[in-house]
């Protein structure tokens, strides 16, 4: 054996090291978030954890703070879920079927097809923020759940991943279909779907973060408090110098906009890594 | 690579392939194509009408001292936190790899932060460095430095990059740890019997054959770095002080919605397309090397 030698500690050492720079800023927040404003004030705050947890998580939930216009949280994480949800089963709604014509099928412009929906990985939303805005507000899809989602679903990360494992289904199953007179729908939904369903989970994992950690187009699109998202909720809460800033509700409102991503994370480990170390390949 | 066996008929993949062409069709070449015209194209001084202008908004982009300036600070802010975002990456994945006992336990941990926004990152650091309530701003003053990043930009400049590379850090550290495991021990092993040190084996057996998955990481952080923290820039610095912090993706955003410079912010789209284009390029070519390695 090559591993565990002399010094065992070293590694441990270095980890902790790590995890302390992860998990400190996190602390700091929770922190912040279970003291009243006036302790934070008075600063350097304590780093001990103070005792209006509760009572600040139900003010952020219920009221948010006075510069979001009185839109609590529970709304910004309402359309936070709509979003990543909508955006998540989206792409894979779209992407599935299209892989699979692509993957399993012969006709004319397939390539043309193919190219057509791969070359949208090469620009992210970020470079084409301006047209897509005016289209957007041209179909009136501006403060709508269609104008926040659809523009981040036209992309092609999912339909890349299930081709590459489309591709790997043995051909003596499609063989196997066909003998037993099976067409392509009864091919896809017995066969390819259930096959699948590794990889829907993994993608349903990525996607729902990407969705939920939108920044710019959220930021665009939305204008009415109604619709705001809570990682966009965040940034009208901090005052820029004319307020005081309710530090403690916007650290609350922090750690409830990383909960749902971090909790989806922890859950589906397994499947997110698998499914990010292949989606990149 | 193809498949032998198909389905023959074009009425069913074209049923199929529809939601995702008029979806793409509409949100994404629409868009584009519309880039392209209007950069090409300026508005008179009352903005009632637009006229081709030929590559007029680009000669006067690049004639801009502004623009300029944010490409350089582009270029800075991604070298500095895909390397900040990089070595802390490989460091931990190295360490991991080496631990038995409470493996599974670091990784989740530090898995973490890939969950969290840019943008919520960036508050989380703007908290502890808060020039006049942050933790950590009270103790660089303790230390005799004078601490405000609201008007000194290269504090502000560090502070962005810092809670930027903080975030992905998760992401390299899983990539470096999928690269390790997959190195056959018995390198390894024939190294340690030719009385390699664990120093010399890392640098001579175990960083080239990450070199794949380096390259393939760096391409990465920087695409990441150029598009994805416009959610850090804007909720922490907005781009200031005196626009130290400008990145080429807020200035698009910036120049556009704020500044209502529709043409000029267009020919900046189209070069951040052509950017993204080359940096894929630059991508595919590895992962062909890759490809051909294995």
């Amino acid at each position: 054996m090559v591993t565990a030698r002399r010094s065992a500690w070293v590694p441990h050492a270095v980890l902790i090291a790590g995890l302390m720079l992860v998990l400190f800023p996190i602390y700091v927040a929770f922190v912040a978030s279970s003291h009243e404003l006036s302790d934070i004030l008075e600063a350097p705050m304590s780093l001990v954890p103070g005792s209006h947890l509760v009572a600040n998580f139900a003010e952020a939930l219920t009221a948010g703070t006075a510069k979001t216009s009185g839109v609590p949280v529970t709304a910004m994480l309402l359309n936070s879920l709509v979003m990543a949800l909508v955006i998540a089963a989206g792409k894979i709604l779209i992407s599935l079927p299209s892989a699979y014509a692509v993957v399993f099928f012969r006709f004319p412009l397939r390539r043309v097809c193919f190219w057509a929906i791969f070359v949208t990985l090469m620009l992210p939303v970020e470079v084409r923020i301006i047209p897509t805005y005016k289209i957007v507000a041209d179909l009136s899809l501006i403060d709508t759940y269609g104008g926040l989602t659809l523009p981040l679903v036209a992309s092609a990360t999912a339909t890349l991943l299930f081709r590459q494992f489309f591709l790997t289904i043995p051909d003596e199953l499609v063989e196997a279909a066909k003998i037993d007179g099976a067409g392509p729908w009864r091919f896809l939904i017995d066969t390819v779907i259930p096959l699948s369903r590794t990889n829907i989970a993994a993608l349903f994992v990525i996607l729902f973060i990407y969705g939920w950690n939108q920044y710019l187009w959220p930021l665009l699109v939305t204008n009415s408090p109604r619709m705001t998202t809570i990682v966009i909720g965040i940034r009208q809460m901090i005052g820029n110098g004319d307020t005081q800033t309710e530090w403690h509700i916007v650290m609350a409102t922090a750690l409830l906009a990383i909960m749902p991503p971090v909790l989806v994370v922890l859950l589906m480990q397994r499947w997110f890594v698998r499914g990010l170390v292949e989606a990149e390949k | 690579m193809e498949r032998r066996v198909v389905f023959s008929g074009w009425v069913c993949p074209a049923v199929l392939l529809t939601p995702q062409l008029l979806v793409t069709i509409v949100f994404f070449f629409w868009p584009a194509g519309q880039a392209v015209l209007q950069s090409l194209r300026g508005g008179d001084a009352f903005g009632l009408a637009t006229r081709f202008v030929g590559t007029d908004n680009f000669s006067r982009l690049f004639a801009d001292p502004d623009y300029l300036a944010s490409f350089g600070i582009t270029a800075f802010f991604s070298f500095a936190v895909a390397l900040l975002a990089l070595a802390p990456g490989l460091l931990l994945a190295v360490m991991a790899d080496r631990v038995v006992k409470g493996a599974a336990f670091y990784k989740t941990v530090l898995l973490m932060p890939y969950a969290i926004a840019p943008a919520i990152a960036g508050v989380l650091w703007m908290f502890l460095f808060n020039p006049t309530i942050g933790v950590l701003a009270a103790g660089l003053r303790a230390g005799g430095i004078e601490w405000n990043y609201l008007l000194d930009g290269y504090q502000a400049m560090g502070l962005v990059i810092l809670a930027a590379a903080w975030k992905q850090i998760s992401y390299n550290f899983l990539f470096f740890l999928a690269g390790l495991q997959a190195i056959p021990l018995s390198l390894i092993e024939a190294s340690a019997i030719d009385g390699a040190s664990p120093r010399r084996r890392f640098w001579t057996i175990i960083f080239p054959l990450l070199a794949p998955t380096s390259f393939f990481l760096i391409v990465v952080n920087i695409v990441y770095a150029f598009f994805d923290t416009f959610g850090v820039i804007h909720n922490v610095t907005q781009g200031g002080p005196a626009k130290a912090t400008e990145i080429l993706v807020y200035k698009v955003w910036y120049d556009g919605i704020v500044g209502l410079d529709l043409g000029g912010s267009a020919a900046q789209s189209v070069v951040l397309m052509a950017i993204v284009i080359g940096l894929t390029a630059v991508q595919f070519r590895f992962i062909e090397r890759r490809v051909h390695y294995a």
